[in-house]
């Protein structure tokens, strides 16, 4: 356990440097993204997301890892996702970006972390309630694409990744 | 290799690549995908603690995650200091109370700043534990993993995101 908080931190830290070296840290890289002016954040999650899955998939079949992968819902992914969402363009930054932020200096970062920690905390406030009212209505057919599909996993990450690599292609085209 | 430490910016596919092998190295040795919201409902929890440690004993979420500083919380800590790093050996790091692109919309105005940062965090983290997870969980590890929910979550994110940002700074593309 102690172990793990060691390597999260070292994690975190490669995972910060990352994103400020990036330009994911920056407030108006941000909400450039949100305006569709600036698509470094699209860019790098695209990128991030390619390379992961190519090496979790491999390393899945070595039997070196294992998925965790949770269902969703229209209840709770859909409009916990609309409220991220909302959240996301009057703060401007995400909560991995916000730390990243506030550690090169921007403390409207800081308070947005405070806001993160609040709304946290509000939702386990309201958990009892949205579990019963609204968290699991209209369940998603599947977890995982390649059940949904009914496909191998490989064909989908394959299929997956020429859609990527075409979405980078063609946002570097468009001159972004 | 100092130049390239020291340089402001880094190409984000460069920067995306790093994160997809920090993804291997966060699934191989933490078993564990990369995602950031899950520390702020641990230190929810904790201050929740400090204040009435048997209420929030019985609340089921803290049941559900315990409040307490674990890998994803020691994640976050690291991010505020690798970005620290990343700034200083740049000369970018400054201490700034308004964005730039804020000030031109609104002006200098250091309290509304705070607001939109509060409310819009508050926003943030109710939706991203209503979701269950955020642009790192959801929008990088969750949808690598061909998560179906990942990929609805992140399109509600960009699609709100988008949406809003509209509505607050004019939609430039209209």
């Amino acid at each position: 356990m102690q172990a793990q908080r060691v390597l999260g931190l070292i994690f975190g830290i490669t995972f910060g440097f990352l994103l400020q070296k990036g330009g994911a840290t920056d407030y108006g890289i941000i909400i450039g993204q949100l305006l569709l002016t600036d698509f470094t954040v699209v860019n790098i999650m695209l990128s991030a997301m390619l390379v992961g899955m190519i090496g979790v998939f491999t390393m899945k079949e070595l039997g070196l890892v294992r998925l965790h992968v949770r269902g969703g819902s229209w209840g709770a992914t859909v409009i916990g996702g609309l409220i991220f969402g909302a959240g996301f363009a009057i703060l401007g930054y995400c909560p991995g970006t916000a730390a990243g932020a506030a550690g090169s200096g921007s403390l409207d970062a800081v308070v947005g972390m405070i806001g993160i920690v609040l709304g946290a905390g509000l939702f386990a406030r309201l958990y009892p309630f949205l579990d019963r009212s609204i968290l699991n209505s209209g369940p998603f057919p599947a977890e995982t694409l390649p059940e949904m599909f009914g496909m191998k996993p490989g064909l989908v990450v394959v299929a997956v990744a020429l859609v990527v690599l075409g979405t980078l292609a063609t946002i570097a085209a468009l001159g972004f | 290799m100092i130049e390239w430490l020291t340089m402001a910016r880094w190409s984000p596919y460069i920067v995306g690549a790093g994160i997809g092998f920090l993804i291997w190295a966060t699934f191989l040795f933490s078993d564990r995908p990369l995602g950031a919201s899950m520390a702020y409902t641990r230190t929810a929890g904790m201050v929740e603690s400090a204040v009435s440690p048997e209420k929030t004993a019985s609340m089921p979420y803290y049941q559900k995650f315990s409040p307490t500083t674990d890998w994803n919380w020691f994640l976050i800590i690291g991010v505020v200091i690798g970005a620290f790093i990343s700034a200083l050996l740049s000369g970018t790091f400054s201490i700034m109370l308004v964005p730039p692109v804020f000030a031109e919309a609104f002006g200098l105005n250091t309290g509304l700043r705070a607001a939109f940062a509060l409310a819009g965090g508050i926003l943030m983290g109710l939706g991203a534990r209503w979701a269950g997870g955020c642009t790192s969980g959801h929008g990088i590890s969750g949808t690598l993993q061909l998560s179906v929910a990942s990929y609805v979550a992140a399109a509600c994110f960009f699609a709100g995101g988008i949406f809003v940002a509209g509505l607050i700074f004019g939609f430039p593309y209209m």
